[in-house]
């Protein structure tokens, strides 16, 4: 029996259409725009001006705070322009806009192709350098690594979990990226184990990605405290306390996190990120995002600089399908649809979908039926039935007690519902509600 | 290159499950027990199926359409379940007046007195089902022979149920090992060959309805299978510390109501528990309930009854047995 987690959890189709097809470096388009908030911390100041000229990999927004990642130019080019941006969640964001010429890479960065294994580095340091070169967590969630890689006063930190579970359907980024650079992605885990002094690492793959389960268990047999666990395909496995469930059987606790249960989680694409920061010196500036969609002529893995416009991506992927209806900025359970095709990809972007018109429109709502589905599919053990109703009418004290707080967003019962009800929309402006009240309180 | 793009919260892709695919999935699933029945009690058990059916579909249109001035919505299948379900616990010779009668009683009190599908806290069906049995005794317990298409639609022969005989027998001081000659052999109950409601008899049809649902993840397999075993080990206890007075369990459950009830009436979501502890408890007390009513009540029969008494303690079920959060323990520990 392979592990999972134990709790509720969807199957949707995996569609990994492009699962086969190797990372390609995308040609530079002619702008790119940086958001300087890239993360979920304050927007930092930008270094530059208008006018200036900048190359690949300089800083150009120094995260202020703890909680905030720094900033680096994608390109070589002149600055054009310093104004708000649509970021992928429609929201105006201040951006670095840049006209981009020849390629020059800031000269202290390594741009050999070459695997630099050694490391004599203090746990210290590790962190000071992905700090420094604005790494955040590439799952999406963005949060800054380096706060991930410090374990806070009075805790202890016994395992590292590497998330390699890519448990959205289409997406296959992350699945490219464990077979191509399997190296580089283990000696980014014995950084980030070094960092958080743990002698254990474990990388959590689904069973679907056979390939990648197979090429890094072989790279991990030369490797101490180091090993793949296969897991059992369940939506959704990537969520962060539903990966530590299944590798470990610990429960984070509500309201808690991994650290709580002495585990830390990061992505594969922040443990490569780690890997180029420390040995290569170079920033977080480029990603691996998939372009894919039912009707995309040319699914495919492209390596992106950040800032490209979403639009250069779907060219490269062989234009926009006639019948699109909705681009998604990430996995269809989890992502942000796009309101626009000039939205730049950011370090969080992991897939651009693209749904064609009858997948984009949402089925009409009936009553519920009490069926119990969403209650069965909660990875939280919630009941979104029950949530729906109270956001409805709008009782917060009792969606508290609820524990709506406690959702993780994920979506499952959305999308189970026998009766098409949007079951997390109106648990997501519950958990607003409740927050209104929890700030409320404290005033 | 910029189109009208379509805007909308997570999650983007929605699973393949709707209303009508889970109802016509039940209605699938009750086609073996209607063929059994054709085949039992012949032309009747077809006319009062349509009848109840085309009642049920029609008063929901109409009540929708003319009274509740809302888009009828009869093609989601739950009307049909409920007039399959209705029919299945009448007689197959009953007038087929009484059989339009029950299901406006079923659809228009049962269902949409209460504001339509999922609002409703007593299973319809057996709503229409308790006010025949309340309102026309005689009819309703008047139990055709299993004849076939010999099985006449008017004065047809008639004998009581295998409970009935029981019943009868012990109410007489008569002790049960002899009155059980007078009854087909387990095995001819478990293909349903008795005197009976029509879809009732053929519990062998109606554990194949229950695997193709479970298979199907139509339904749960919990309700039915903690009613079935409530009943067993209740009816099993008292069978053993008194053979004499006591039918035994596995007669229990082949005859009488306890298979379709089990199976399709308390398993209808809309008047059930939403969690599995809630389940348990919900068939265990169905089950109990059953048993009471079958061995110490005045009717031979009881399960529409024990079903309709712990429906209407679903809405406490619900708010007693909460699932378990993930990180509960943990917190409190
Ligand atoms: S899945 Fe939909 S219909 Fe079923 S109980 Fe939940 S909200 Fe109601
Ligand atoms: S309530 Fe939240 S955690 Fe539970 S299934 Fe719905 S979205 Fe996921």
């Amino acid at each position: 029996m392979l592990k999972t987690f134990a709790k509720g959890g969807v199957h949707p189709p995996e569609n990994k259409l492009s699962a086969s097809r190797p990372i390609e470096s995308l040609p530079l388009p002619q702008t790119v725009s940086i958001p300087l908030s890239q993360h979920i911390g304050a927007p930092p100041a930008p270094l530059v001006q208008k006018n200036d000229q900048v190359k690949t990999g300089q800083l150009i927004a120094r995260g202020e705070g703890f909680v905030s990642a720094s900033i680096h130019s994608s390109v070589t080019g002149k600055v054009v322009k310093l104004e708000e941006v649509m970021d992928a969640g429609g929201y105006r964001r201040p951006a670095v806009t840049i006209q981009v010429g020849e390629d020059e890479w800031m000269p202290e960065i390594d741009t050999s192709p070459g695997l630099i294994k050694e490391f004599d580095l203090s746990g210290k340091d590790i962190i000071e350098k992905v700090k420094e070169a604005g790494i955040v967590g590439m799952g999406g969630a963005t949060f800054p690594s380096h706060v991930k890689m410090s374990v806070p006063r009075g805790k202890k930190a016994e395992l590292l979990i590497i998330n390699g579970v890519e448990c959205e359907p289409w997406l296959t980024s992350d699945h490219r990226l464990m077979l191509e650079k399997g190296e580089e992605l283990l000696v980014g885990i014995r950084l980030i184990m070094k960092a958080l002094q743990v002698e254990k690492a474990l990388i959590g793959i689904e069973n679907n990605k056979p390939d990648a389960i197979e090429h890094l268990s072989g790279l991990c047999l030369g490797e101490k405290g180091i090993s793949v666990v296969p897991l059992k395909v369940k939506y959704p496995q990537g969520g962060e306390k539903q990966l530590i469930k299944a590798l470990t059987a610990r429960e984070v606790p509500s309201g808690g996190l991994p650290i709580d249960v002495a585990t830390v989680v990061h992505n594969v694409g922040t443990a490569f990120a780690v890997y180029e920061a420390v040995q290569k010196k170079k920033p977080l500036i480029e990603r691996v995002v998939t372009v894919t969609g039912p009707s995309v002529k040319k699914p495919c893995n492209f390596l992106v600089r950040t800032g490209t416009p979403v639009s250069h991506l779907i060219e490269a992927a062989g234009g926009l399908p006639d019948d699109t209806g909705k681009i998604v900025s990430g996995g269809p359970m989890m992502g942000k649809a796009l309101n626009s095709l000039q939205v730049p990809v950011t370090k969080g972007t992991s897939g651009i979908l693209i749904l064609p018109e009858s997948m984009s429109v949402r089925k009409p709502v009936l009553p519920c039926i009490r069926c119990s589905r969403c209650i069965f599919v909660c990875p939280m053990g919630l009941e979104p039935y029950l949530l729906m109703t109270l956001s409805e009418k709008k009782m917060t004290e009792k969606m508290e007690k609820e524990h709506v707080m406690d959702c993780i967003e994920c979506g499952s019962c959305s999308y189970i519902c026998p009766s098409n009800r949007p079951l997390l929309d109106y648990i997501r402006l519950g958990k607003a509600q409740v927050n209104q009240l929890i700030r409320s309180r404290k005033k | 290159m910029d189109k009208l793009l379509r805007v909308s919260y997570s999650p983007h892709i929605h699973g393949e499950n709707s209303v009508p695919r889970l109802m016509w999935g039940v209605i699938a699933s009750l086609v073996p027990a209607f063929v059994l029945s054709v085949l039992y009690f012949g032309l009747g058990a077809i006319l009062v199926t349509a009848t109840s059916v085309l009642s049920c579909v029609l008063f929901e249109y109409l009540i929708q359409r003319f009274i509740m001035k809302v888009p009828p919505t009869v093609n989601d299948g739950s009307a049909v379940v409920t007039g399959v379900l209705l029919a299945f616990c009448l007689p197959a010779t009953i007038p087929l007046w009484l059989v339009a009668l029950g299901a406006l009683v079923a659809i228009g009190v049962g269902k949409m007195s209460f504001g339509g599908l999922g609002s409703n806290p007593f299973n319809p069906a057996l709503v229409g089902r308790v006010f025949l049995f309340i309102s026309f005794p005689v009819q309703l317990t008047s139990w055709p022979l299993p004849m076939g298409f010999k099985t006449k639609l008017v004065d047809a022969a008639t004998g009581a149920t295998p409970l009935g005989v029981i019943k009868e027998g012990l109410l007489n001081n008569q002790q049960v090992p002899p009155l059980m000659d007078d009854i087909p052999s387990h095995m001819q109950l478990f293909y349903g060959n008795m005197n009976g409601s029509m879809g009732e008899v053929a519990a062998m049809a109606l554990l194949l309805g229950f695997i193709y649902m479970v298979v199907k993840k139509i339904i749960p397999p919990v309700i039915p299978l903690t009613i079935l075993g409530t009943v067993f080990v209740f009816t099993g206890i008292l069978w053993l510390a008194n053979p004499e007075s006591n039918a035994d369990p596995l007669f229990h459950l082949l005859t009488g109501g306890v298979m379709l009830g089990a199976i399709y009436m308390a398993t209808d979501y809309v008047t059930s528990p939403m969690t599995k502890k809630g389940m348990v408890v919900f068939g265990v007390g169905i089950g109990v309930i059953t048993v009471l009513i079958r061995r110490f009540g005045s009717y031979p029969e009881g399960v529409q009854f024990a079903i309709l008494i712990m429906n209407a303690f679903v809405p406490l079920i619900n708010s007693w047995f909460k699932p378990k959060r993930f990180g509960e323990e943990v917190q409190h520990g």
